[in-house]
């Protein structure tokens, strides 16, 4: 039972922690342009400007 | 307008423009466009958004944004400037939404974790220890994530009215009461788990609903103004200056030159020139206009400058009387009552007395006031709309997910319910069964020679008929040929020399009834004959239509000339000279006589009669206020879009009325067993569940609707 004492923060934790990125995510428009990250992959880095 | 943003590690201030850009298909072109972009003077970064087909750009205040449209179209792609859009506000709105469903997902899932270790078994303190945290966790999601319920309910009751959000509040804030209690009682069962699914599911549906609504406009936006921001007026002493529209009073004297478009309505004093009024009326072709004649504002003056004496300015303006004229129209439309709304006027009355009528009936049979309110409370729970709730705005995101790929934009829900329903369609001619600008009959009656030498000629006028010369000539890859003193004589044409010889490019010597340009290259002439031509397949969409049960018929404000035309091409009856008041009356006589009007058309003429049908698509060339007034729009040069959309719209409904029957049958088998008692959390969560991943698999059937 001692166990639950450590394993539930760390469960809530670990939980916060996935909010967090998320809403940092959303406020860094990470969700703004789903189609256009999918097709950024096939452009050559050799074309990308340095 | 352009946001001014300070820019990090340089002196000069750096200005953000935003571009439609709709021909962005593949990574090449996001490369192509970001590349070539980042490579000019002056312009600092540039982002392609893919999905929304828009690219922003971060340059310095030297460039403007026609100069930065102009090296976007010289990379190969047509480009808009868009204005700063304004329902931004509403955006920020489903970023809520996203934000309170993050938070409710959160609190779901930790909850569920402590719940499902109740449910199998913990007792005593470990169960109290548990219960007590899903309540640590319950309360602040609650409070945070439940805000969109809470404040639409506040607002309904305030005005003595009962929503959806209304039953839905008061259960969640219910069963939140009640398990602390529970919880500080030391009791068995605790539901903070179901009143945090609950919320987490309506919040999806919200989110769906409000997603599919921002995509929709952000693609619109809102493209630049047509009426002129001011003019340059004749003072007494001869002396011109500048005065912006909101400060042109009548009687004042404006200079328009030619290109220029007029801030106001007046009397033509000194000139003669062409005016291009398609915008206001309809007509394709520019109207020559002398002395005493009317002009209007909007109108663009093609050929030579002309001194207008002002007769109405602001608000008194033709172009304002329209805009009045939709308002009224559009306030009349939003009457409009969904059936998602429709369903939630009978079910959350019917949902508060049944959860009531639970509650006295448990009284009465002596279960006392805590178990009474327990069931009371599981009734409000197990009858909360989750489903209900997804039923429609799954099956339209989806739907109107597949019309985008299609290329046909929805702009809200009850777009596609009214869409459904229509059984009349009415076409604008000219812009909408037509392609709106005039194109060449036959480009290659012209030599390769010819060609670069009337391409070189035609880019330097604003004239339609150039656009149309130049439009079809840079489609062929013709290089301009190089010409000297190039010179445009009002209502004449272009002339210029090219090596030694004189060229033009303009009216030709005899008069003829189509529009038509000739193309002089020293003694050699060419005629060059134009038309307006009618869109590809448009007999095959209006036939569409017709299988579709819909009948067809054309209303134009064109002289009855052109409209007899198209009317002929295309077998349907007409109407032609119809002004934007006329088009509403056709409407509101079709309305009355029981029809349904879907209204497809582009010009601000069309606004009012777009705003007033039941339904209205616009095409992609549409002008401002065609789009803003449209429930819909489609990108293609093809009618077809418009058939389709009926049919998609019609699918759609389908599914929706499936998920309402769905839905609605879970009620009925989770009613009688929560008014009975025989409700666990754990029954009631797996159903409730279980039911809204029903609908939304349900509406995903949609997404092949669209081929």
């Amino acid at each position: 039972m001692s166990g639950l004492a450590i394993l539930i923060p760390v469960a809530l934790l670990m939980g916060l922690c996935g909010l967090a990125v998320f809403f940092w995510a959303i406020r860094n428009d990470q969700f703004e342009d789903l189609d256009g990250a999918a097709r950024r992959i096939l452009i050559n880095e050799e074309d990308e400007q340095p | 307008m352009n946001a001014v943003t300070p820019l990090p590690g340089a002196s000069a201030q750096s200005l953000v423009s935003r571009f439609a850009v709709p021909a962005i298909r593949c990574a090449g072109c996001i490369s192509k466009i970001e590349n070539g972009l980042n490579a000019e003077p002056g312009i600092i970064s540039s982002r392609v958004n893919f999905s929304t087909k828009q690219v922003a750009v971060t340059h310095l205040p030297e460039l403007d944004d026609d100069q930065l449209r102009r090296k976007i179209e010289a990379l190969g792609f047509e480009a808009q400037i868009l204005a700063d859009n304004p329902l931004a506000e509403e955006k920020g709105s489903t970023a809520r939404l996203i934000r309170a469903l993050a938070v409710a997902g959160f609190g779901m899932m930790n909850i569920m974790l402590l719940s499902v270790s109740v449910w199998s078994g913990a007792t005593g303190v470990t169960r109290d220890l548990f219960h007590w945290l899903s309540a640590l966790i319950a309360i602040p999601v609650i409070a945070y994530a439940g805000r969109p319920f809470f404040a639409s309910a506040a607002m309904a009751l305030r005005y003595g009215r009962t929503n959806m959000d209304v039953p839905i509040s008061i259960g969640i804030l219910l069963a939140t009461g009640l398990s602390i209690y529970e919880t500080a009682t030391g009791g068995a069962h605790a539901y903070f788990d179901g009143a945090v699914m609950l919320l987490f599911f309506l919040l999806a549906g919200r989110v769906l609903d409000g997603m599919m609504r921002d995509r929709a406009r952000e693609g619109i936006g809102a493209l630049l103004k047509q009426a002129a921001p001011g003019a340059m007026i004749l003072a007494e002493d001869g002396k011109t200056r500048w005065v912006a529209s909101a400060d042109l009073l009548p009687d004042m004297r404006m200079q328009v030159a030619a290109g220029e478009s007029l801030a106001a309505d007046g009397i033509i004093q000194s000139g003669t020139s062409h005016f291009d009024c398609s915008l206001l009326t309809g007509e394709s072709e520019p109207q020559p206009k002398g002395t005493g004649d009317r002009v209007l504002a909007g109108t663009l003056n093609l050929s030579s400058p002309v001194t207008v004496r002002i007769t109405a300015a602001g608000e008194d303006t033709t172009i304002s009387d329209i805009a009045r004229l939709m308002d009224e129209a559009g306030q009349r439309r939003s009457f409009y009552v969904r059936v998602a709304d429709r369903a939630a006027r009978y079910y959350a009355p019917a949902v508060h007395s049944l959860a009531l009528l639970a509650f006295a009936f448990w009284m009465l049979a002596g279960a006392g006031w805590h178990q009474s309110l327990l069931i009371a409370v599981a009734v409000l729970i197990i009858t909360c709309p989750c489903a209900l709730g997804l039923a429609v705005p799954a099956a339209q995101v989806v739907a109107s997910g597949a019309l985008l790929r299609k290329g046909v934009m929805v702009k809200d829900g009850s777009a596609l319910e009214r869409l459904a329903e229509a059984d009349h369609v009415l076409f604008d001619k000219t812009g909408t069964l037509t392609l709106g600008h005039p194109v060449p009959v036959d480009i290659d009656v012209l030599s390769l020679t010819q060609k670069q030498v009337a391409l070189a000629l035609a880019q330097a006028s604003r004239h339609p008929v150039s656009k149309g010369i130049r439009t079809a000539l840079l489609a062929l890859d013709i290089e301009p040929a190089v010409l000297d003193q190039i010179e445009e004589v009002p209502g004449e044409g272009m002339t210029a020399t090219w090596g030694g010889v004189t060229v033009k490019l303009g009216k030709p010597e005899k008069s003829e009834d189509h529009l038509s340009s000739q193309l002089t290259i020293g003694t050699d002439t060419v005629l060059l004959q134009l038309r307006d031509e009618i869109r590809p397949d448009a007999v095959a969409a209006i036939a569409r239509l017709q299988t579709l049960g819909l009948s067809a018929s054309i209303i134009s404000g064109d002289n009855i000339r052109s409209v007899s035309a198209v009317s002929r091409a295309l077998g349907l009856t007409a109407q032609a000279g119809a002004s934007p008041q006329d088009k509403v009356e056709a409407i509101a006589r079709l309305a009355a006589s029981g029809r349904k009007v879907l209204m497809v058309g582009d010009g601000l003429n069309d606004g009012p009669a777009l705003a007033a049908a039941h339904v209205s698509i616009a095409p992609g060339t549409a002008s401002d206020v065609g789009q803003q007034a449209a429930d819909a729009v489609f990108t293609s040069a093809s009618l077809m879009p418009v058939a389709l959309s009926i049919r998609v719209a019609r699918r759609t409904m389908q599914i929706v009325h499936q998920n309402f029957a769905l839905a609605i049958g879970y009620n009925i088998c989770a009613v009688p067993l929560a008014l009975t008692g025989m409700v666990t959390p754990l029954i009631a969560a797996i159903a409730m569940s279980l039911s809204s991943l029903i609908v939304v698999g349900n509406a995903l059937r949609l997404n092949g609707s669209a081929r």
